[in-house]
């Protein structure tokens, strides 16, 4: 008996049924998108940012490589924040920053959902016995560190304003005169508004502008935010697809008009 | 406008049973449930199940069918093809008396591991007073019904049974996030969600959320709330700073 049940819920004294689930709907589909997605963004994300090329073209910028903070940064890409890193930084400057949308993402309340599940199947999903024989979910490190997202949501802020700056700069032409705009403006300008709303929504956002508070009746303005921003968190999951994809088209889009592949189309 | 229904349902108790092939008369705007009651009448007088409302409220008639937990009362049969074979089992997580039947004292337990409202000391009862924007969050959380079908599907104890000593499941660490968001209770409820209550367990997959009949936003709206206000409490060195400057009380 105990052998065929050696899964999860053949535990003693329930019933005993074999089958590790009896889920006739295909359960298995959105975790394999997750998976195939993931894995997609996770190869291209790094070739790209280790190729060290074709990020920067006057006036657009990979949002991969933005802010570029060394010496090595190709000329005119570094915006506000100039090369405090400096010369002895020589490999790919992507390297140096992208950890802090990495960390954002790694610790999102939605990805944790999302590479538990379709990752680590834990579980594949609901009433699906997974396949580990212990578990302590987030109780113990490494797992526990998922607990610093907050810290990760505001240096993802940073990020925001830098790519925001990044999308207006966009409005000049590849002589750097402003007033113009093109494709490439909008492919920018889409990627920040994205990056807002994944950001904003975000869990963490919803608890530090309000959801800390006992009472909202004391604190009415950010009782108004904190209801803004649970609007938004709704959609969170939607959000994060979004920017993810964002980030990458924008990406190729810069990648193909600095290796020339493509012309970036000017409207003015 | 009849058929008849391929049924396979769970018969058997503490010491064993199997999955029984049965088909039983289907007639238009049924439920699962009048299906299961029509096979107690004609053909398994014996078969134990557990229901009271039939209209979704009382929560006694939670099942497995075809593998997801649902309230066989609220499970139309028109959601499935005629020719479909229809399994209900009783619920994974808890030990079974018999059949569909199954022995949910375990949440029980749990509920009363958490500790009462507690109110102002100086308030008799009837003298609460409290604004609608306070109270509002956590109504949600008093639609449930208690049909402990989030707390089967959690596969934190679902799949580990040895979790459950120190896991209270997804519906007991709402109570804990409803009283902790309650403008009048006195009680500070986090660290004890996190060292008593095992809300660090949970990995925030959401099943509770996607099985509860009354759609409570159980993972988004109190689980993950909660987790946050464990961290300002555990976590965040400059939470803890920020309150010992300023040393607010209460917000
Ligand atoms: S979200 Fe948490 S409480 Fe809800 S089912 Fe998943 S692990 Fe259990
Ligand atoms: S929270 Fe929802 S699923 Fe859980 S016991 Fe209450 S009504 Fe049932
Ligand atoms: S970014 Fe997803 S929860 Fe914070
Ligand atoms: S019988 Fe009451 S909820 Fe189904």
């Amino acid at each position: 008996m105990a052998t065929s049940l050696e899964h999860g819920t053949g535990a003693p004294a329930r019933a005993s049924i074999k089958e590790k689930h009896l889920r006739t709907d295909r359960w298995w589909i959105q975790p394999l998108i997750s998976v195939v997605v993931l894995v997609s963004f996770i190869i291209y994300a790094t070739w790209r940012a280790f190729e060290n090329a074709y990020y920067y073209t006057e006036p657009l910028i990979s949002p991969f490589y933005s802010p570029c903070l060394a010496q090595s940064c190709v000329d005119g890409s570094s915006s506000i924040l100039g090369q405090p890193i400096g010369a002895w930084w020589t490999i790919s400057p992507a390297l140096l920053i992208l950890i802090f949308p990495l960390g954002f993402r790694m610790t999102c309340y939605y990805y944790r959902k999302t590479y538990y599940r379709s990752f680590w199947m834990s579980p594949p999903g609901c009433a699906v016995s997974e396949p580990h024989k212990s578990y302590s979910g987030e109780t113990k490190f490494p797992l526990i560190g998922q607990n610093i997202h907050r810290y990760f949501f505001f240096a993802g802020l940073v990020f925001n304003v830098l790519l925001t700056i990044d999308a207006i700069l966009a409005f000049k032409n590849a002589d750097g005169q402003w007033g113009h705009m093109s494709v490439g403006t909008l492919v920018l300008l889409a990627n920040a508004t994205f990056l807002w709303m994944y950001s904003l929504s975000c869990h963490s956002c919803r608890h530090a502008v309000g959801g800390r508070l006992k009472h909202f009746s004391k604190h009415p303005f950010r009782y108004k935010m904190w209801t803004g921003v649970s609007r938004l968190n709704a959609h969170h999951a939607k959000f994060a697809w979004v920017s993810l994809f964002g980030v990458a088209l924008a990406d190729l889009y810069v990648r193909s008009v600095a290796s020339g592949a493509i012309t970036n189309l000017y409207f003015f | 406008m009849g058929y008849l229904a391929k049924l396979r349902v769970w018969r058997g108790d503490k010491s064993g049973g199997q999955l029984v092939d049965h088909s039983v008369e289907v007639s238009e705007g049924e439920v699962v449930l009048d299906i299961i009651h029509r096979l107690q009448a004609t053909q398994a007088p014996d078969l134990a199940v557990r229901w009271n409302c039939k209209a979704g409220k009382c929560g006694s008639c939670a099942a497995e069918i075809n593998g997801r937990p649902r309230l066989m009362c609220m499970t139309r049969m028109n959601t499935f093809a005629e020719d479909e074979e229809i399994t209900v089992t009783p619920m994974r997580t808890f030990p079974v008396i018999k059949d569909l039947v199954t022995d949910v004292s375990f949440n029980y337990e749990k509920a009363r591991e958490v500790p009462a409202f507690d109110p102002p000391k100086d308030l008799a009862p009837g003298e609460y007073r409290m604004a609608q924007v306070d109270v509002q969050r956590s109504q949600e959380f008093r639609k449930c019904i208690e049909c402990f079908m989030c707390q089967n599907v959690c596969h934190v104890i679902r799949d580990h049974e040895d979790n459950k000593e120190a896991f209270s499941g997804p519906r007991f660490l709402m109570r804990i996030a409803e009283l902790d968001m309650h403008p009048l209770d006195q009680t500070d409820r986090k660290n004890m969600a996190q060292e008593e209550h095992g809300l660090g367990m949970c990995n925030i997959t959401k099943c509770c959320t996607e099985v509860c009949p009354e759609h409570i936003k159980i993972t988004d709206n109190a689980i993950i709330p909660m987790k946050e206000r464990v961290v300002d409490n555990k976590y965040d060195p400059l939470v803890w700073l920020g309150r010992t400057i300023t040393r607010r009380k209460s917000d």
